[in-house]
């Protein structure tokens, strides 16, 4: 089995590290790279940056933020928020991303995603996906930070997405962002059950139990962490440990 | 205190900041560049690569750099290669039919295997952290790039392709992928090559860049 991936996630409102709940009513944390480098150093798996008001504004600010941080950050970053072209993806990659994560501009246009992954290779792109729960089976995928519907089926749009190039999907349950009331496991398992890429479950983690819970149940291959670190509700190392002891592979770290 | 310069061998693949990073981090000055002069004048030297064998072998020809890196290794210049860049130290890749590499290290770059050990498909690439094994008949990592990392410490891998030594001396680390020994890190003398990114494998990988600083 594959080392199970802790991932720490950082939403990005101009200069801050801000945190919301439902993707909405948004504090801010601080400095984004302040908190990057402890995610880092409490050995974080990957970082992933998203530009939370990137779509609104048709651009995305974090090429600064990611630049610097690839100064003393070593762990692989997926950066997202606001990548509308090919152009975009490039110039953030070489602000140091080594992903890029697309999701209002693939919905728009779904050749973006063949034309990153050519380009790039497919690891290289993560498909975007904001999931609401509108019945209990069914999930339509939002965009613009859960502001807008699209009238897509989440379970047709990851296939779909697949099949044009996304190499990884990134999923977050609007209706648990922040909630800390546990990943959306049903979400979870219709989509790792229909696609073979990796997934990265997103919203609700509120403790180490929960993330056992997504790997274990919902068949993610990762978990993007947010407000359980930024509110130091535990370390990244804390929660590695809680899956060592419950014998899921996970990257081998020894803690400083 | 002396500042370890670095050559990073810049050849039109890739994004070679983070690499650039990473050295600097350790400690290095670094220069990116892909003039034969300072390449041949430089202490230690990296090339890095990401993409196919192939086009990286056409864009090191078509700046004149084969024979220049081949100098380096004869000059006994410190060099490491990063990725594609330890692949293509291998004499020849089976990547879109058979492409000649430097042949600074006896052996071949071969398609990871689709099916594991057992036989199931398997996931190609293969995507993220794997932990660093000592070879069959290799008792340590002393005198190489590993001399201050441990076995079971782990590394960030993408790849889809794997180099295999012809001598197995030459192989210094191993990981374990769907059952199957891949070579992650090869040498042969003051040549290293890492299949993974040490730039972004954390503290793990700084060690084996600031040993390649050092040496």
């Amino acid at each position: 089995m594959r080392n199970i991936r802790l991932i720490a996630r950082l939403d990005i409102k101009g200069p801050n590290l801000i945190k919301g709940i439902h993707l909405e009513g948004l504090r801010v944390m601080g400095s984004p790279n302040e908190h990057a480098l402890r995610y880092f150093l409490q050995g974080a798996d990957e970082l992933i940056y998203m530009d939370c008001v990137a779509s609104l504004y048709g651009r995305n600010h974090l090429g600064d933020i990611v630049s610097a941080a690839a100064k003393d950050i070593f762990v692989p970053m997926t950066v997202g928020g606001g990548i509308r072209s090919v152009d975009d993806a490039t110039q953030i990659l070489r602000a140091g991303a080594d992903k890029v994560a697309v999701n209002t501009a693939a919905v728009a246009n779904p050749q973006l995603i063949t034309e990153i992954a050519q380009r790039f290779g497919s690891q290289c792109m993560v498909l975007s996906i904001e999931a609401k729960q509108v019945n209990p089976d069914r999930w339509e995928v939002y965009t613009d930070n859960g502001r807008e519907r699209t009238g897509l089926d989440v379970i047709e749009w990851v296939k779909r997405g697949v099949e044009m190039g996304a190499g990884e999907i990134l999923l977050t349950s609007v209706d648990r962002e922040g909630t800390r009331k546990g990943f959306d496991i049903a979400l979870v398992m219709a989509v790792t059950s229909e696609i073979s890429v990796p997934v990265i479950a997103s919203g609700g983690m509120g403790s180490a139990d929960d993330m056992l819970t997504v790997v274990q149940d919902g068949g993610a291959d990762a978990v993007a962490m947010a407000d359980i670190l930024h509110y130091k509700r535990a370390e990244v190392g804390d929660i590695r440990a809680v899956a060592e002891k419950a014998g899921l592979g996970v990257r081998y770290y020894e803690r400083a | 205190m002396n500042v370890p310069e670095i050559v990073v061998i810049d050849y039109g693949v890739g994004n070679l900041l983070s690499v650039q990073r990473g050295l600097e981090h350790c400690g290095a000055n670094v220069t990116l560049t892909a003039d034969p002069e300072k390449i041949l004048a430089a202490k230690r030297v990296v090339l890095p690569g990401v993409g196919a064998f192939g086009n990286a072998m056409e864009a090191l020809h078509n700046l004149d750099l084969v024979e220049v890196i081949r100098d380096v290794a004869n000059k006994q210049i410190s060099l490491l290669g990063i990725c594609l860049g330890m692949q293509l130290l291998f004499e020849e890749s089976e990547e879109f039919g058979i492409t000649a590499g430097l042949g600074l290290i006896p052996g071949r770059v071969l398609p990871i295997p689709i099916r594991t050990e057992l036989g199931e498909s398997q996931k190609i690439p293969h995507i993220g952290w794997s932990s660093l094994q000592l070879p069959d008949g290799l008792n340590g990592w002393n005198e190489t790039l590993l001399q201050d990392n441990h076995p079971s410490e782990s590394v960030y891998f993408v790849h889809s392709f794997m180099g295999l030594p012809t001598n197995p001396h030459h192989r210094i680390a191993d990981c374990k992928y769907g059952g199957h020994s891949v070579s992650a890190v090869i040498g042969r003398g003051h040549i290293t090559g890492c299949q993974f990114h040490p730039e972004k494998s954390g503290e793990v990988g700084l060690k084996i860049l600031r040993r390649f600083c050092l040496d």
